[in-house]
């Protein structure tokens, strides 16, 4: 079991408000992704859920209980940390035993736990090293282990990957994903990376200044952002947004087309620009075009290769019905 | 990337260093060398460096005329009943400060450092007085006390040095693992610390086994240190270079040892931190 | 960042330091100021009765008084001027490669570990004795009438053997301090045209500055209350001529057993200490925040 529900919780340092008053339902099971830019709230909100910070006001309910009171160690919860905190001086066995010999489990039941642990992780070999003498994802994949053995009602991650080279995320983003898959217990990530949040996560909260933006499943997001914050935060690269006349004529304040759903011609199409920089990925190609009284360069997604220079005139055309509509309060016209 | 060195420079270099070096040690040797000497060639005219008959007789002397013993074990006794006392009033001081810093952490800090700073001449006279009126004079359970006391800002920013230096996460996960605070200190902190903690122990044995102003006011016979012992022979009565130096030597030695050991973290100890 | 558990916790495990740091320094701190305004020998015990500012007054136009505050700031300028600059000049020495590093760092520091009583007595009898020390022979040697160190220039002596003890510790410091200066900088330098004499004066002795602000406010601290030194080579003569003011304040109270004006002496030293003290706690202060 593992359902956690906030109910009002605020969180002040000193005068600090940093969470606002704040609802959020987690269900048992669900992989929920923490997701907005660095200092939005989403590690003090994860602390919060933890016990490792008080909340400031509010309730903390953790599988109907009431756990706000509730000190760390007693909420049944587990944490994966940035620098994966390990204990240096300990083996990877008594790192991941730890919690067991905390909770006063007999060592046989201790070793069996640690034991299947390290097969599902891979770590088997690697019982009686030091923490040290381990690479990044194994270190990872250590702090996960330490987490595992104790069937927590629900893990806690916070930003796990950012120490870690590209490559070796995209891997152990899956072995996260696949660990899910098969525990189905409810795992809370936080990050800053929209495409972690976008490929782990059975829902996404989005969080700015300590407020929920939106809460919904990555497709909902991606395809009905809530207001132009969620739109920019949502998709990479990042929407594009034309105000002044080009939203005038779709009566709204802002409107926002997606890079992948501009297309291009050289001939003939609804704004005219000048390419800037063009970066070819092999798969896509990327144009940043200049239009007049566009600050930004708009741009565009491609698939395939595309031969444009710079300085080229190129007409763009946005899909129709891929047109966000945003009023003067930045919110999503329907 | 350092550069390679001409060899004719760092020959010249390497010789000025030694003779610097030989020069400001020689004291120490010259004490060691007349320790085996006879009180007769400790005085000899001209001096003999290295080609006289050696003799252990001084330190058996030393030993039989005043007790020696005695004296040293009173030493080990006070600096090291001082320091772990310390370090056990310390080492939750220095959790508290590094791990939950508060408004007033830094000023409770700064506050500890600046009672270091008072003079101890300026509290000689009431605990002169508390001593002699508790009985505690001329005590070791005595000198215990105050060397603590006197050392303590040291040894809790010490600590606090180095504790700052582990990661607050690292608690924060045995926490989480069901830790109660006496196994989070226990378990993780203190065997993470060991290097910080056995610095710190080794700086304040140092300290407390040179310290003479307390030792050297407050004791008279029974408690007296090696400081004191030492001071005896200010008042020399006939020949007494080469039992002075074999006295010297062996109250030395063992914290010249110790004292090498730890060079490195005593800057940190003695600066407080500010220079590593 | 914590809870009000883990606060709580704090405050409980931060308090038996506090409270003994507290004790000691407020118990014996108030004995000694109310003592200092007291007629008081222990001599004639139960005599004891309210004096008013007189100890002040007595201790303050001393002539003693100012010998031995005039000594203080020698001992301390002194010790400060020789450790300081003969500091510099090892740590530069010592920074070049060389062969044999380990030794001669060890070889160097190993005044620092001697305790006072020692080391005074060691320099008193087998180096500045007048008849039989190290000096007096290379004297006779050299066709020179030996010189009686303790005698003639008691606290010069003094100031010799003290800066002996405290030189380690400045060059430590400084070594340290000079082998954290990136190597880079100096080479920008080098290649910028300086010269070995431009790369010191603009490149590492600002980079010094703090830490030689460091060792001066340090050893002053310990330099005001030098004591062991002198009382196991003059006992502060002759007269008070290398009397400090530590040692005037003990004479006072355990020589001469005057609570009420050894008090009021040694309330003035702490007056003076925390003038000291101020400087070196926003020193230590400022680098807390670093």
């Amino acid at each position: 079991m593992g359902q956690i529900t906030l109910n009002q919780i605020t969180k002040s340092f000193g005068d600090v408000q940093v969470i606002p008053p704040l609802d959020l339902q987690i269900d048992d099971g669900e992989f929920v992704v923490f997701v907005g830019p660095s200092g939005c709230g989403k590690s003090t909100l994860l602390r919060l859920i933890a016990g490792l910070e008080d909340v400031s006001s509010g309730d903390i309910t953790i599988d109907g209980k009431n756990a706000t009171e509730v000190p760390p160690a007693k909420r049944g919860l587990a944490m994966v940390f940035q620098s994966y905190a390990l204990y240096p001086h300990m083996s990877v066995r008594k790192n991941i035993a730890f919690p067991l010999r905390m909770a006063g489990i007999d060592k046989a039941a201790q070793d069996a736990k640690v034991a299947a642990a390290a097969k599902v992780l891979n770590l088997t070999d690697y019982l009686d090293r030091r923490p040290g003498q381990l690479s990044g994802g194994q270190r990872q994949r250590v702090a996960i282990g330490r987490a595992i053995v104790r069937e927590p009602a629900a893990f806690l991650f916070d930003e796990p990957l950012s120490n870690l080279d590209a490559a070796l995320r995209v891997n152990m983003r899956l072995e996260i994903s696949e660990l899910h898959q098969s525990l189905k217990t409810t795992m809370i990530y936080v990050t800053h990376d929209q495409v972690e949040a976008m490929t782990m996560a059975d829902k996404i909260v989005v969080l700015q200044a300590g407020r929920i933006e939106q809460v919904g499943s990555p497709l909902e997001l991606y395809h009905t952002p809530r207001n132009k914050f969620v739109a920019g935060f949502i998709g990479s690269p990042k929407m594009n947004f034309l105000t002044g006349s080009f939203a005038d004529e779709f009566d709204a304040a802002t409107i926002g087309v997606r890079p992948e759903h501009l297309t291009v011609s050289q001939s003939d199409g609804k704004w005219v620009g000048k390419v800037g920089v063009s970066e070819h990925l092999g798969s896509d190609t990327f144009l940043y075009v200049d239009m007049d009284g566009v600050d930004e360069p708009i741009t565009v997604r491609s698939s395939g290769e595309i031969g444009f220079r710079h300085g080229d005139i190129v007409h763009l055309t946005p899909a129709p019905d891929k047109i966000h509509r945003f009023d003067n309060q930045d919110l999503r016209i329907a | 990337m350092a550069r390679a060195v001409s060899t004719r420079r760092k020959a010249l270099v390497t010789i000025c260093a030694w003779a610097v070096g030989i020069a400001i040690f020689f004291p120490i040797l010259w004490t060691v060398l007349t320790s085996f000497k006879t009180e007769a060639e400790a005085i000899a005219s001209p001096p003999s460096f290295l080609f006289f008959d050696w003799t252990l007789e001084n330190y058996s002397t030393v030993q039989e005329r005043s007790d020696y013993f005695r004296h040293f074990s009173n030493s080990v006794i006070i600096s090291f009943g001082s320091t772990l006392l310390g370090l056990l009033i310390a080492i939750p001081a220095a959790w508290s400060m590094a791990f939950v810093p508060g408004k007033r952490t830094k000023d409770v800090l700064m506050w500890m450092l600046s009672t270091k700073m008072l003079p101890p001449v300026g509290v000689l006279i009431p605990i002169y007085l508390l001593f002699r009126d508790t009985g505690l004079l001329d005590t070791r359970i005595g000198l215990v006390m105050v060397l603590t006391l006197i050392n303590l800002p040291i040894i809790v920013w010490m600590l606090f040095t180095y504790f700052r230096e582990i990661p607050g996460e690292i608690l924060e996960a045995a926490r989480m693992d069901g830790a109660e605070l006496w196994s989070e200190i226990v378990y993780v902190l203190t065997p993470m610390a060991v290097p910080g903690i056995a610095s710190t122990l080794l700086l304040n044995i140092i300290l407390s086994w040179n310290e003479a102003f307390w030792t050297l006011n407050l004791t008279a016979v029974d408690a007296a240190p090696l400081t004191a012992f030492i001071a005896s022979y200010s008042s020399p009565e006939g020949l007494f270079y080469a039992k002075l130096s074999a006295a010297s030597t062996m109250a030395i030695a063992p914290i010249l040892i110790i004292g090498w050991f730890s060079q490195k973290q005593l800057v940190r100890g003695l600066t407080f931190g500010a220079v590593k | 960042m914590a809870t009000q558990h883990s606060r709580a916790a704090a405050r409980l495990m931060i308090s038996p330091a506090v409270l003994l740091l507290l004790g000691w320094m407020i118990i014996p701190l108030s004995m000694t100021l109310y003592f200092s305004f007291l007629r008081y020998n222990l001599l004639i015990p139960g005599m004891e009765e309210w004096a008013g500012w007189t100890n002040y007054e007595f201790f303050l136009t001393d002539p003693a008084f100012f010998a031995a505050l005039k000594n203080t700031l020698l001992l301390v300028g002194g010790v400060l001027l020789i450790t300081i600059i003969g500091g510099v000049l090892l740590a530069l020495l010592l920074d070049q490669p060389f062969w044999g590093q380990g030794i001669v760092r060890i070889l160097v520091i190993a005044p620092f570990f001697v305790m006072p009583t020692v080391s005074a007595l060691v320099w008193k009898n087998m180096f500045m004795n007048p008849v039989n020390g190290l000096f007096a022979y290379f004297a006779k040697f050299l066709g020179l009438e030996p010189f009686d160190f303790l005698s003639h220039a008691p606290l010069f002596s003094i100031i010799l053997i003290v800066a002996w003890q405290w030189l380690p510790f400045a060059t430590l410091i400084l070594l340290t301090a000079l082998q954290s200066l990136d190597s880079e900088q100096l080479e920008a330098a080098e290649m910028d045209g300086a010269n070995f004499l431009n790369r010191f004066v603009f490149i590492m002795v600002p980079h010094l500055a703090r830490s030689i602000t460091v060792v001066i406010l340090i050893q002053t601290i310990f330099l005001l209350s030098v004591f062991a030194e002198i009382l196991v080579t003059t006992n502060g003569g002759p007269g008070y001529a290398s009397t400090n003011l530590t040692y005037l304040i003990y004479a006072q109270s355990l020589l001469q057993f005057d609570v009420g004006g050894g008090s009021a002496g040694g309330v003035v030293a702490i007056i003076l200490a925390n003038i000291v003290a101020i400087f070196l706690m926003r020193m230590i202060g400022k680098n807390l925040e670093a």
